[in-house]
């Protein structure tokens, strides 16, 4: 399937979805609550077949958190970029998509564990990296520690 | 044949009868047992730094290393000072392990291994006793080493610990099986257990090559099995470094690790000596029937070279395959046992027994 | 009449226990920690616990400057610091649209391609010690050696190079480079039998690994399971093949498929790439074209707004850097997305059901580099 094609078939699916230019992938923002059933057409569908998930990245936006979801099909060659904003910094939520693809399930933790974001119906969610008692998530753009981080 | 001056019988009987002379018989007894004693100990300690050193000169020739080489010439005292070092070493004591039960356990591995020291022939005449059921003895007490490994690994109180001294239980108990029945096919060739007698019954050839296939076969199950019963080699599940850090020994320290360690390499030394008597002659020279010049000159090299030489060409052959090979799993170390080596070893007997019978042997 | 108490029976078969394997034990070959739930021998299930080496190198790349970062990715999967260095140059690179000199292309792809079979070398060392087999250490070492000589040689160090830069390379290679790499290839063409001989083909190792934490393809997908760990369940997911970068595309090389899944076939694949390596490596040695060793760059590399990605082969699968950029010298955000992290996330769902040296096995044949997990 080439991009325009593509492009057509994900704005059927989520009319709601908003497109975005990118030179390298076809990048789509999509409502925080429509991602996890769009997840479950995109790898299940036999045209689509996003069975890859490559990348999920986490990026505070400072107005609001973003989770990236990078996607290859393996069969069908196409790659797709998702991008799911929550409503506020506090509060971020967003569904998990770990029963979609398995490799979620550590990536979402990481994401919960240094940017504070919440993943819904995660079987396991808790900090990766980090102690239970760690306070704060340091990949947040306020977030201050003068003990741990030295200032250049 | 036999040369007098290699012949320590009546060497022995000048001691006796020089103490007896001198006191009465109960502490001339005494004595001798003290001399016995602390000539084994000094044995036991030399043999014990040279393996270690060997093993390390031989591993790193199998690795294209140089191996020890800054102590001494060659580095021949690097376990000397390794020794000195394990001696200094602070002995940790365990929180909520078995006091008493961890402090014994490495006492009972290396008595276990003193015990079977003192049945061996080392020449004629040169051994501290003679049973006419040695081969017995050295099997009932090689195998008591592993009650001490058991007790090490359930006293530290570790996991890692229980879990390898549960694997050396099971294995233990069932390669004795294959060390005992491969030992039984050469006393039937033998017709014997006691260890000089089957010492001389090899004057005109040794059992290896007397028993025809049978006996080797024996030799190569025994090696195998022996192997495993020292916990060496490919089949140190009950160390096992990379799955359980040290298995047994994981909180053992200073000079009761060393304990375990030397008991390791003297249960080779054990071992390999018991191959080299039993399928290899032990003392004896090399001697084909017939041929008497040849046999004279060999009479020429000492019983005690022939002997060690012999031990150290099996431990050799156990250290060839312990750098070689990886490790086995459990499951498939009891499948080696149970499934090949005792129905081979059976079979094994029947042969040995049917071609004694028949007197197709040498 | 007494009431007879029922008190509860625990069946101790049935019991599990906890073993704590790290943050130091012999065979997760660094800090890592796994938590394995026990049945007797039997693994019921596992849970990494990364994080002892965390570094933050995210969070510390949003304060440094491009080439800076370079130095960073280094520290992440030693064992593949050129490649690692390589995914930011190309990153930087593909935003600024630069067009780097043919000669930087071979050039780094060689270096990738030594690094491969440097990293995979030392890969062997410590599955065969992983095994039990100690001598492999020693063999394996023995000839990585030899690269890392070509390396001192032409970049000044043996492990964290640092060599590759945005636009070319820090320096021009040295004279005897070429010389260096084909005595390298005719040595180890002849060394990588003695592999065979002493560790593939070994019976006691096949009946170790054959069968032994199978991972089928969908569940290797699913996982994001890339690299030889991904290639031995059948998932093509060479980058190199797919999305060439540097001259790959120039080369005649296989993308070897498993299809077992099994650690064996995870051993086997990693001892076919370093022979495709081999191949990839004679083929380009000597048609290095002369030229710059650096495209002309800016003194100060501003990514233009906007967010950009790049894929690489790592030697463990594929390392994929994410940079979301506002236009200054400093990327605002920075992903890593590191093969071993996603390998690591299967662990779990290969080893249940095995045994404890099993699970030394497959975590052998997974090839972790932690401060890669932890980055």
């Amino acid at each position: 399937m080439d991009q325009t094609a593509l492009k057509e078939r994900i704005m059927g699916l989520v009319p709601d979805a908003e497109f975005l230019e990118n030179k390298q992938f076809l990048t789509f923002v999509i409502p925080a609550e429509k991602m996890h059933d769009l997840a479950f057409k995109l790898k299940f569908e036999t045209d689509l077949a996003f069975d890859f998930l490559f990348c999920l990245s986490g990026v505070d936006m400072v107005k609001f958190l973003e989770v990236v979801y990078h996607l290859e099909s393996t069969a069908n060659k196409h790659q797709l970029e998702l991008k799911v904003r929550t409503a506020d910094r506090e509060n971020g939520a967003v569904d998990t998509v770990c029963d979609v693809w398995r490799t979620a399930e550590f990536h979402e933790r990481e994401i919960y564990d240094l940017l504070g974001i919440r993943f819904n119906h995660h079987p396991d969610l808790r900090r990766l990296f980090l102690e239970e008692d760690w306070k704060g998530h340091p990949l947040r753009k306020d977030y201050v520690d003068e003990v741990n981080i030295v200032e250049l | 044949m036999n040369f007098s001056i290699y012949d320590f019988t009546s060497f022995n009987q000048w001691i006796d009868q020089f103490l007896r002379s001198v006191m009465s018989p109960f502490w001339a007894i005494a004595v001798e047992m003290v001399i016995i004693g602390l000539a084994i100990l000094l044995f036991y300690a030399l043999v014990g730094l040279f393996l270690v050193y060997a093993e390390r000169k031989v591993c790193a020739f199998m690795q294209n290393r140089v191996g020890p080489n800054r102590v001494g010439p060659y580095g021949f005292f690097q376990t000397i000072a390794d020794f000195i070092k394990l001696m200094l070493k602070e002995l940790i004591t365990i929180k909520n392990a078995d006091q008493l039960l961890f402090n014994l356990a490495p006492f009972i591995i290396i008595i276990a291994s003193f015990m079977a020291i003192a049945a061996i022939p080392f020449a004629k005449g040169l051994h501290a006793i003679d049973f006419d059921i040695g081969i017995l003895y050295v099997i009932a007490v090689s195998s008591l080493g592993v009650v001490g490994i058991l007790l090490a690994g359930w006293s530290s109180n570790s996991k890692y610990s229980l879990i390898g001294a549960m694997r050396s239980g099971a294995q233990i108990i069932s390669y004795e099986l294959s060390v005992g029945l491969s030992l039984l096919t050469i006393i039937i060739l033998a017709g014997t257990m006691q260890f000089s007698a089957i010492v001389e019954g090899q004057a005109n050839g040794w059992f290896i090559f007397k028993g025809h296939i049978p006996a080797f076969i024996a030799f190569v199950v025994f090696l195998i099995s022996s192997t495993a019963e020292t916990n060496r080699g490919p089949f140190d599940l009950a160390e096992a470094e990379s799955e359980l850090t040290a298995g047994f020994h994981t909180e053992y320290s200073g000079i009761k690790f060393a304990f375990f360690f030397l008991a390791e390499y003297m249960n080779m030394f054990i071992v390999a000596s018991i191959a080299a008597t039993v399928f290899l002659g032990g003392w004896m020279a090399f001697h084909v029937s017939g041929w008497n010049g040849f046999n004279h000159i060999m009479d020429f090299i000492p019983p005690f070279v022939w002997y060690i030489g012999k031990t150290f060409f099996v431990i050799w052959i156990m250290m060839w395959f312990k750098w070689t090979f990886p490790r086995l799993r459990i499951d498939q170390l009891l499948t080696l046992e149970w499934k090949y080596l005792l129905p081979i070893n059976l079979v094994n007997i029947l042969i040995m027994a049917f071609v004694v019978l028949m007197g197709w042997h040498f | 009449m007494k009431e007879v108490i029922n008190l509860p029976v625990k069946n101790i078969e049935e019991e599990e226990y906890h073993i704590n394997m790290g943050p130091q034990h012999p065979s997760t070959h660094g800090v890592l920690r796994l938590v394995v739930s026990l049945q007797g021998e039997i693994v019921k299930s596992l849970k990494p616990h990364c994080g002892y080496i965390h570094r933050g190198i995210e969070k510390m790349c949003e304060k440094d400057t491009y080439p800076q970062i370079i130095h960073l990715t280094d520290r992440m999967d030693y064992l593949s610091a050129h490649i690692n260095n390589h995914a930011v140059c190309l990153l930087v690179e593909k935003a600024l649209e630069v067009d780097v000199p043919e000669r930087v292309k071979y050039i780094r792809t060689i270096v990738d391609e030594l690094n491969r079979i440097a990293s995979h070398q030392l890969w062997w060392c410590s599955f065969g010690m992983d095994m039990g087999g100690l001598t492999c250490f020693f063999y394996g070492l023995r000839d990585r050696e030899k690269i890392l000589d070509i390396f001192e040689e032409s970049f000044g160090s043996r492990l964290l190079h640092s060599y590759y830069t945005p636009g070319g390379l820090m320096m021009d290679i040295h004279p005897n480079f070429q010389k260096g790499v084909k005595d390298f290839i005719k040595y180890f063409r002849k060394k990588i039998k003695d592999y065979d001989d002493l560790l593939t083909g070994n019976i006691i190792m096949q009946l170790r690994t054959k069968g032994v934490g199978i991972i089928s393809k969908e569940d290797a997908i699913s996982y994001g399971v890339t690299g030889p760990s991904g290639r031995a369940s059948g998932f093509a997911c060479d980058v190199r093949k797919h999305h060439p970068y540097g001259v790959y595309d120039k080369a005649d090389f296989k993308e070897i498929l498993g299809t077992a899944g099994d650690t064996f076939e995870r051993y086997m694949m990693r001892m076919y790439e370093m022979r495709e390596s081999m191949k990839i490596l004679e083929q380009l040695i000597d048609n290095i074209p002369a030229g710059d060793y650096a495209a002309k760059m800016k003194a100060v590399i501003k990514l233009p707004a906007g967010e950009y990605f790049q894929r690489v082969e790592a030697a463990r699968g594929e390392l994929g850097v994410y940079v979301v950029s506002d236009g200054n010298k400093t990327p605002y955000r920075m992903k890593f997305r590191s093969p071993n992290f996603s390998n690591l996330s299967a662990l779990d769902h290969i080893s249940r059901g095995v045994k404890i040296a099993d699970l030394v096995a497959i975590g052998g044949s997974l090839d972790y580099v932690i401060p890669d997990i932890d980055r």
